[in-house]
């Protein structure tokens, strides 16, 4: 069979994905935001120019000056600092919650997917937790667990999950009708074979589209959990909790909200255009039609 | 069609109740004792006695949960820890200014949603379709929070036009005031909206575009509204209602949001203050409200497939 295709197709996609063809330019000035805004929040400690916690009572709500280029918040604490520490906080949550959603996920999609039996019983309760809004049951978790950052990215996981499952189960069920799943089965390869070597491979696309989406909605979730009042503790800077800081004080000093705000919305823009980009680049049928 | 009716309805018995039982859930398996949880720190053992007492968390599991069941399908949704009224009351007395919300934002996105996906779709490819899917993706990643303060910041406190926060009744104060005040509102639930029925629209008319029929309408001469409209628009309704039904969720989760932001005293300020306060009864109540209302709200669009698509038949 010279015309087979090579078995570890399922780095194809990965590839494809890193090879740089041109796809118009907002994704690359989208990957160029990002990229901006990562290495900055994760050099935060370093290039802040204050400690994001240290207050001074004379130096409240002080417009921008040249010591504090966007001002000081309500305790005089200098929000460039805080702005560029919290991004910190909530990437690590929204990677954080995305890694975790689609672990979980693909592992319950496989198997809901392969497994008749078990699929009847993992759909219904997926289809009831998707039913549930996703933004209600994430404030529940945290307000029963806790305001650590573990608990919040639990409490924007689980929202998360069925989403993957039904996305994983959809291409497992098509790709095991295959004639090579059937040789698989029929010679006695071990389950776990099956379904990581021969299953898993055909998610893979998809799933880095749809990773890249719940990174946005993650990050995004964790800033409505900290404004209102059930996300990380108010001592941990991030963007969240700044702007929920900010709201007493919209109409004194209304750049406590739209700093972050503008961090935060441009970051997730940049995310869901890279998804976007990456959906093109995945998606055969899309890629012929504009070829 | 009745077959099917029964079937579609009868389904969502299985959902409605992984729902209860996952409410029901939530609180006895987080680590600890429930009642400390609802209680806080500061509890007494009388008091926590009382809480055990007034949830019945004295007795086993099954036991509970049958009864909690039981009360909810006579409609007792149980009755709140801190104000002692009845859940029931509490979601009457708030659930107008939702709802009123709500009707607004829908008619509004659905009216600006449409023509904008249309007009995308029939200028494919140039700058409108551009600007059309531009405002699409950024609607999709400005949070409903930062565009409700922009708006404030905007339209009420720097040009005046409008009041900053509160509500009045439609009823009682007048169908102006109403409006003057749930106009910021219903724009900033609107924008997520909007961008998701814009750009289901324009990807359901492009397909359909391409159709021969749309070729045979124009060539017989009929004008281009009555093509786009009525020929095209009426064969991409289907995936277009699909995608109302869908973001009814996101339109719920915004509620939440933009009744803490412009300060309007409904539903989703009733559950957020309640998690908040941990009044749990008043937690399990609305969100299994809320899911009912999403599977009612997905139930009824399925049926009305039929009514958009006389193909559509079961």
């Amino acid at each position: 069979m010279a015309g087979a295709p090579k078995p570890d197709s399922a780095l194809q996609p990965l590839l494809r994905l890193l090879s740089i063809r041109s796809t118009g330019v907002a994704p690359m000035i989208a990957a160029v935001v990002l990229l901006v805004i990562v290495v900055i929040t994760l050099l935060s400690p370093w290039i802040a120019p204050w400690d994001p916690l240290t207050m001074n009572s004379l130096n409240r709500l002080k417009g921008p000056s040249p010591e504090h280029m966007l001002g000081t918040d309500a305790y005089g604490r200098d929000l460039l600092s805080r702005v560029l520490i919290g991004g910190r906080v909530s990437l690590l949550i929204g990677i954080g919650a995305a890694v975790v959603s689609v672990a979980l996920g693909l592992l319950i999609g496989l198997v809901a997917g392969f497994f008749r039996t078990a699929d009847a019983i993992i759909m219904r309760f997926m289809d009831s937790l998707m039913a549930i809004p996703s933004i209600l049951l994430a404030i529940a978790l945290v307000a029963l667990n806790g305001p650590s950052i573990g608990s919040v990215i639990m409490a924007i996981t689980i929202p998360e999950v069925p989403r993957v499952v039904r996305l994983v189960r959809s291409v497992v069920l098509s790709a095991r009708e295959e004639p090579y799943v059937e040789a698989a089965i029929a010679l006695g390869s071990s389950m776990p074979k099956i379904l990581f070597r021969h299953l898993m491979p055909n998610t893979m696309a998809p799933l880095i589209v749809q990773g890249t989406y719940i990174v946005a909605s993650a990050i995004l979730t964790e800033a409505l959990l900290s404004f209102l009042g059930a996300g990380v503790s108010t001592e941990i800077p991030t963007w969240g909790n700044i702007m929920a800081e900010g709201r007493q004080y919209f109409r004194l000093k209304p750049e406590l909200i739209l700093w972050p705000g503008l961090m935060l919305s441009l970051c997730i823009l940049a995310i869901n255009l890279m998804g976007d980009a990456a959906r093109d680049m995945l998606d055969p049928k899309l890629r012929k039609r504009r070829e | 069609m009745l077959g099917y009716m029964f079937r579609r309805v009868l389904a969502i018995v299985p959902v409605m109740f992984f729902v209860a039982l996952f409410v029901f859930m939530l609180l006895r398996l987080t680590p600890g004792d429930p009642a400390a949880i609802i209680a806080g720190d500061a509890a007494t053992p009388a008091q926590l006695e009382r809480i055990r007492e007034a949830m019945g968390l004295n007795e086993p599991l099954h036991v509970q949960f049958i009864s909690w069941t039981g009360d909810l399908l006579r409609g007792d949704l149980g009755t709140s820890l801190i104000s002692n009224t009845p859940v029931t009351t509490m979601i009457g007395q708030r659930i107008w200014p939702t709802i009123n919300i709500a009707l607004l934002t829908i008619s509004i996105a659905v009216l600006i949603a449409v023509p904008m996906g249309v007009l995308a779709a029939w200028r494919h490819r140039t700058w409108v379709d551009y600007t059309v899917m531009s405002f699409s993706v950024l609607g999709f990643s400005v949070p409903v929070f930062v565009i409700g303060y922009v708006f404030i910041l905007v339209f009420a406190i720097k040009l005046g036009w409008l009041p900053v926060q509160g509500y009045q009744s439609p009823s009682t104060h007048g169908f102006d005031g109403f409006l003057r005040r749930a106009i910021l509102p219903a724009l900033t639930l609107a924008t997520i909206y909007v961008a998701l029925i814009a750009r289901m629209t324009r990807a359901s008319m492009l397909e359909v575009l391409g159709e021969d029929y749309i070729r045979t309408a124009r060539a017989k001469g009929a004008r281009e509204r009555s093509v786009l409209f009525r020929h095209a628009l009426r064969n991409a309704a289907v995936p277009i209602m699909t995608v109302i039904g869908t973001g009814f969720a996101l339109l719920i989760s915004g509620v939440v949001v933009t009744e803490s932001v412009f300060n309007i005293p409904g539903i989703g300020r009733l559950t957020v203050d309640a998690i908040l306060a941990r009044d749990y009864p008043v937690i399990q109540a609305m969100i299994l409200l809320t899911a009912g209302i999403y599977v009612m709200v997905n139930l009824l669009i399925d049926l009305s497939y039929s009514l958009f698509d006389p193909r559509i038949r079961y």
